[in-house]
């Protein structure tokens, strides 16, 4: 930030004059503010897109009314959110009620800010980078709680409950199967992390292809992930066949639109971080895009990016129509007796491979064979 | 600059801490919890200790903190039915005891001068590693086998069949 903040001066004299401070704090809210539109942009176009498919695969047509092809759907909703009366019901908690919302929201939003876009396209680069994730999304879980507790109502309870028990047991197995990939790279910098899958081998340079276990672990990142963010097959803290609604029930209005924005913000970085972590993030293939003129070389990376997580989130609607629901025994049982024991085995099989092979992959050590 | 911020997240530690002791609620004084947490992990930050920033906002605000209001939640005690503390004399054993620790730490703060700049290289992810696996090595292995116990006896404790 410094730095961007120092080319800056040098780029406009005039600010010269102004402390050095001042400008890399303008700079940060600024990069900020840029992720939180693009937060709110996509959580907007998300929810649209995720009607389309649902029509799509239940064979109906899904929103068609509002603009051409009912392309401007998600506006409509925002507007009526925004519009819609605040109610809060008489016997609940009034202050953990309005703030519980927030909690949710920031814990969301704030993992966008370690998102690597691209090649210098990262707001904040963090050398704690997946931690920092997975403190922040931390908080969403306290939100849910507060939710499900202050709204004094007994399905919003069961929800709140379900969704902390979820989350809480579905947070080791994510942070054991994106370990494989911090081993790899030996940072947990996302940027580095991203940096490490360049190179001459084009898509086989992903960690997705660094060795069998790295696969095995995408493949249980990836179930974990959805389980985490109440994603479908995964979705019982809102169950509506038996819970109306889970921890949400009582809200209305904008409060419940920044739950459901929410939402869609969790879905989106869970597919961030298995594009950087596992699908090479903003590299691509064959070219060396820190090597291009800045605006291009950005561009591309944003680009390819934005494609690759875009494509993981059109996978997780697919997945989220198609499969049934679990039931809550089988939801913690999955978690405990088969994700947990399976990522620390998987977690032995990369730290074995790369201790017995120096670190190198199957594609290295295929273009070795051949000298 | 950087002591402006210290005594920001400071004052919101210590502040945040004095509203988890007197708050009736139990509810909002796991939140006023939280709040101290993440001003202490604000703390680690400024001393370069991003690992430890966020290890502390991992194992305490979303997982210790988290029982803490689960445990809350299912207990429920309705708000008229929550205990008041009456007695003066744990009151004034209250403050007699926060002035001795403001002492205490006021001695050692003189004794000790806190280092101006960030020590480099420690709290950061290398630093901690190597010391636990390094320095440490035993006490690591002890404390995991000791966590290893815990959870076999927690589980045999509540299923007994197994």
């Amino acid at each position: 930030m410094e730095a961007l903040a120092r080319s800056l001066v040098n780029f406009v004299p005039v600010l010269g004059g102004v402390p050095l401070w001042t400008i890399t704090l303008l700079v940060m809210v600024a990069s900020a503010a840029v992720v939180l539109v693009f937060a709110l942009t996509f959580e907007g176009v998300g929810s649209l897109v995720l009607r389309k498919v649902a029509g799509d695969i239940q064979a109906r047509i899904g929103p068609n009314r509002v603009g051409p092809n009912g392309m401007l759907q998600f506006l409509a909703d925002g507007v009526k959110l925004v519009l819609k009366e605040d109610i809060i019901p008489a016997r609940a908690d009034r202050l953990l009620f309005r703030l519980a919302p927030y909690f949710v929201f920031v814990g969301s939003f704030a993992a966008f800010v370690v998102v690597p876009f691209g090649v210098g396209l990262i707001a904040a680069d963090l050398n704690i980078g997946i931690y920092y994730v997975m403190a922040v999304t931390s908080l969403v879980v306290v939100g849910i709680l507060l939710a499900g507790w202050s709204s004094n109502n007994k399905w919003a309870l069961l929800g709140g409950m379900r969704a902390a028990a979820q989350i809480v047991s579905y947070e080791i197995p994510v942070g054991m199967a994106l370990i494989p990939a911090v081993l790899v790279a030996g940072s947990l910098s996302l940027q580095a992390i991203v940096k490490s899958q360049g190179g001459l081998f084009g898509i086989f340079g992903w960690n997705l292809f660094h060795d069998p276990f790295a696969f095995f672990s995408f493949l249980l990142y990836f179930t974990a992930a959805q389980a985490e963010t109440n994603q479908t097959p995964f979705d019982l803290p809102e169950a509506e066949s038996e819970l109306v609604s889970g921890y949400n029930v009582e809200y209305s209005g904008i409060r419940f639109g920044l739950f459901f924005l929410a939402e869609f913000g969790d879905m989106f970085i869970v597919a961030a971080l298995a594009t950087a972590c596992f699908l090479g993030g903003w590299n691509v293939p064959f070219v060396s895009v820190a090597a291009l003129p800045p605006v291009w070389g950005n561009l591309l990376s944003l680009g390819v990016f934005l494609g690759k997580a875009f494509t993981m989130v059109l996978i997780m609607m697919w997945v989220r129509w198609t499969l049934p629901r679990l039931r809550v025994d089988q939801l913690m049982r999955m978690s405990w007796k088969y994700m947990v024991p399976l990522t620390f085995v998987n977690l032995l099989g990369v730290s074995l491979w790369l201790l017995l092979f120096h670190g190198k992959g199957i594609p290295q050590m295929i273009a070795s064979l051949f000298g | 600059m950087e002591a402006l911020f210290f005594i920001l997240f400071g004052a919101i530690a210590v502040g945040g801490a004095v509203m988890v002791v007197t708050r009736r609620h139990p509810m909002v004084s796991a939140l006023y919890l939280i709040l101290t947490l993440f001003a202490v992990a604000a703390l680690f930050v400024l001393r370069h200790a991003h690992f430890l920033a966020a290890i502390q906002v991992i194992i305490y605000a979303g997982a210790v903190v988290v029982l803490f209001i689960f445990v809350i939640m299912l207990i429920n005690v309705p708000e008229s039915r929550l205990p008041v503390e009456r007695a003066t004399i744990v009151r004034v054993a209250g403050v007699i005891a926060a002035g001795l620790l403001i002492l205490e730490s006021a001695v050692l703060a003189r004794r000790f001068a806190m280092p101006k700049a960030p020590v480099s290289g420690v709290g950061t992810v290398e630093a901690v590693g190597r010391a636990l696996f390094t320095d440490y090595l035993l006490a690591f292995e002890v404390t995991s086998v000791l966590l290893l116990a815990a959870v076999i006896g927690a589980i045999a404790l509540s299923n007994k069949k197994l």
